[in-house]
């Protein structure tokens, strides 16, 4: 169908991921009050992230073999 | 809720991603089937998160979480008894026929299976239904927009309405599918957190049930009303919801709920947009199993909120006041995002929302503009064109779609009475039509006139009950009883079950009365659209696990499950 979905949602993932968890980490302490002592960007940006690079892996390798 | 820039870049991200996957679209809608039907070349897993997203609009989030917080566990019937059994259903017992009949549409489903007028009479109602919904849809954002982050009406429901424009315009079904299955993992990614958040709040899952025990002892119920399903449905002054067990499996579990999941075009667009009959078939089934999921997703919110707000949490989260008095429940999910998540999550948690928004539009616009051409256009004002042709009636259905949505925003803003006697005008029309459907596929018999006859009558039926019962506390007018008042039911959502089931009933008596005094179709006509008439087909699926029959009673398995975890 022209794009591989998983490209999209890969990028999309990864890139959010990789903002998040940079803005958890600078900001630390302070953005954690809120969440209850969780720095949950920081943590939930490197889940995103992980799935993000995941779904991007599986697209490439969906290529390689197409080829 | 005071959103910085990370947010807003968030949000920034998500739009230029959707935006982008319309442009890189554009070169594949060739023809009028890839605009409408995705080519018919999309992979089961995408449709089957597609078929589910159409359906998880913001409204269902935001009132999931709401309905949670009013009524606890038993929000999930709506999921494990309203949407699982008839999505099996769909996939192993009806797709074959929907699929196998290379029908574009919903309606020209009818128009082979039975004549012009009962085509014409559903694609009628249903292209008015989408644009409706898609404009309440575009309503409901700029209200959320404007409590949330102050924005102005008419800048929320232009730059909405512009984006999904945009997308559709380019990328026709296939840009809608895929935006689903973002939106899908959006909502996971945003929501997930909210739940582990909220559940430390209130002391975890001990926690949370001494909170609901509280919340249940205090408004007069039995200790486990709130995390309980079937055990306090014996009878309706027992739960929350005024429901007892048969209306709840009969007019939630059977007829609304195979009415909406096996009828209804705008989720079983994303199934026939599918690569072949056993994808077509796995697609409903795919999607059962995050869908029987959703509730640990969409309604513990709720369920944590009316915790917090009763029993006391951590962090002192409360549910606001209306002016009567009465706690607002559709503020749970608002509440929760300003509260527990810091800037970053706050810009995700508002893109999953927004997200979900806009595919909900987005879905009814691809079912709107596809019924439109293929059901209005081409079968009342423009037979023989080219298909090229089609394509670009399509391209401007969506314009106009669109801007029949932005219309019907502005109309529900000014009136909202108007909405409310539309959605109940629907109601009437939707209600019996799984007869129609049930009969059509499974009695070779059923003729066109009866079929025609059977939904008038469901129609009509469902108006009369209405209008002559009232849920208690209620005053006659839109609620109910504008007739005359003969029976009083515990609850709205007891009236609203009932009509369905009296809907449905007449319809059934009415189509077989009427077919067996009309001439049916030959039977030669029928192969294919009729199930003893259509040879038995196997799945080609090499591995047990892809074969449909197999999947659907593992999902059921599944669902039962749950029922029982959560008696």
């Amino acid at each position: 169908m022209g794009l591989d979905i998983r490209i999209p949602v890969g990028a999309l993932f990864s890139l959010l991921g990789l903002l998040l968890a940079g803005y958890g980490l600078h900001g630390g302490a302070a953005l954690a009050r809120r969440s209850l002592g969780i720095n949950i960007d920081l943590w939930w940006g490197l889940v995103m992230l992980v799935f993000g690079v995941a779904m991007l892996l599986l697209a490439w390798r969906a290529r390689a073999r197409n080829r | 809720m005071h959103p910085k820039a990370i947010d807003w870049i968030i949000m920034g991200t998500y739009f230029a991603v959707v935006l982008g996957i319309g442009a890189a679209l554009k070169r594949s809608m060739r023809t009028s089937t890839d605009f409408f039907l995705s080519g018919r070349a999309i992979p089961a897993w995408i449709a089957g998160l597609a078929f589910i997203s159409a359906n998880l609009g913001a409204q269902e989030v935001i009132g999931m979480a709401a309905s949670g917080a009013k009524y606890g566990m038993a929000t999930a019937q709506f999921y494990w008894v309203g949407a699982i059994p008839a999505m099996v259903f769909l996939g192993v017992f009806m797709m074959p026929f929907y699929y196998g009949s290379r029908a574009r549409s919903v309606p020209e489903y009818l128009k082979l299976r039975f004549d012009e007028k009962t085509r014409g009479l559903n694609a009628i109602t249903f292209a008015v239904m989408t644009v409706f919904s898609s404009g309440i849809s575009l309503y409901a954002l700029a209200l959320l927009l404007r409590l949330l982050l102050g924005w102005d009406f008419n800048t929320s429901v232009s730059l909405s309405a512009l984006i999904v424009l945009v997308y559709i315009f380019l990328g026709g079904l296939t840009s809608a599918i895929y935006n689903e299955v973002l939106q899908f993992f959006l909502i996971v990614f945003g929501f997930a957190p909210l739940v582990l958040i909220g559940l430390k709040d209130v002391g975890g899952w001990q926690g949370l049930v001494a909170g609901l025990h509280t919340v249940a002892r205090a408004r007069g119920f039995a200790p486990d009303a709130w995390l309980s399903t079937w055990s306090v449905m014996g009878s309706p002054h027992e739960n929350p919801m005024g429901i007892d067990w048969f209306s709840m499996a009969m007019g939630l579990g059977f007829v609304l709920s195979f009415g909406y999941w096996c009828t209804d075009f705008l989720v079983v667009q994303r199934a026939l947009s599918a690569e072949s009959m056993d994808s077509a078939r796995r697609t409903p089934l795919i999607a059962a199993i995050p869908k029987m999921l959703f509730p640990f997703l969409v309604i513990l919110p709720g369920m944590i909120a009316i915790a917090a707000t009763v029993h006391g949490g951590a962090s002192g989260l409360t549910l606001p006041r209306q002016a009567d008095g009465h706690l607002n429940y559709n503020m749970v999910v608002p509440l929760m995002l300003g509260r527990y998540f810091p800037n970053g999550m706050l810009g995700l948690g508002l893109t999953a929302l927004m997200a979900s928004f806009m595919t909900g539009m987005a879905g009814n616009v691809t079912a709107f503009n596809t019924v439109w051409t293929y059901d209005i256009y081409q079968a009342y004002i423009r037979r023989e064109a080219s298909d090229a042709h089609y394509l670009t009636v399509g391209r401007v259905a969506t314009v106009v779609g669109i801007a029949l949505s932005v219309a019907a925003a502005y109309v529900t803003h000014r009136f909202n009475n108007i909405m409310d006697l539309l959605q109940l005008l629907f109601a009437f029309v939707n209600a019996p039509l799984f007869a129609t459907f049930l009969l059509g596929m499974f009695w070779k018999r059923t003729s066109g006139h009866g079929a025609f006859a059977g939904l008038l009558a469901g129609t009509a039926a469902a108006a009369v009950h209405h209008g002559l019962t009232l849920p208690a506390g209620a005053s006659p007018g839109i609620k109910g009883g504008w007739i005359a008042v003969m029976h009083l039911y515990p609850s709205p959502m007891a009236q609203n079950f009932w009509t369905a089931i009296y809907a449905f009933g007449v319809c059934f008596l009415v189509t077989v009365g009427v077919s067996l005094l009309t001439q049916p179709r030959p039977e030669g006509e029928l192969v294919g659209l009729v199930y003893s008439l259509t040879p038995r087909q196997d799945s080609s699926a090499a591995r047990w696990y892809r074969r449909p029959a197999v999947l659907g009673v593992c999902v059921l398995a599944a669902a039962v499950t749950l029922n029982f975890l959560f008696w």
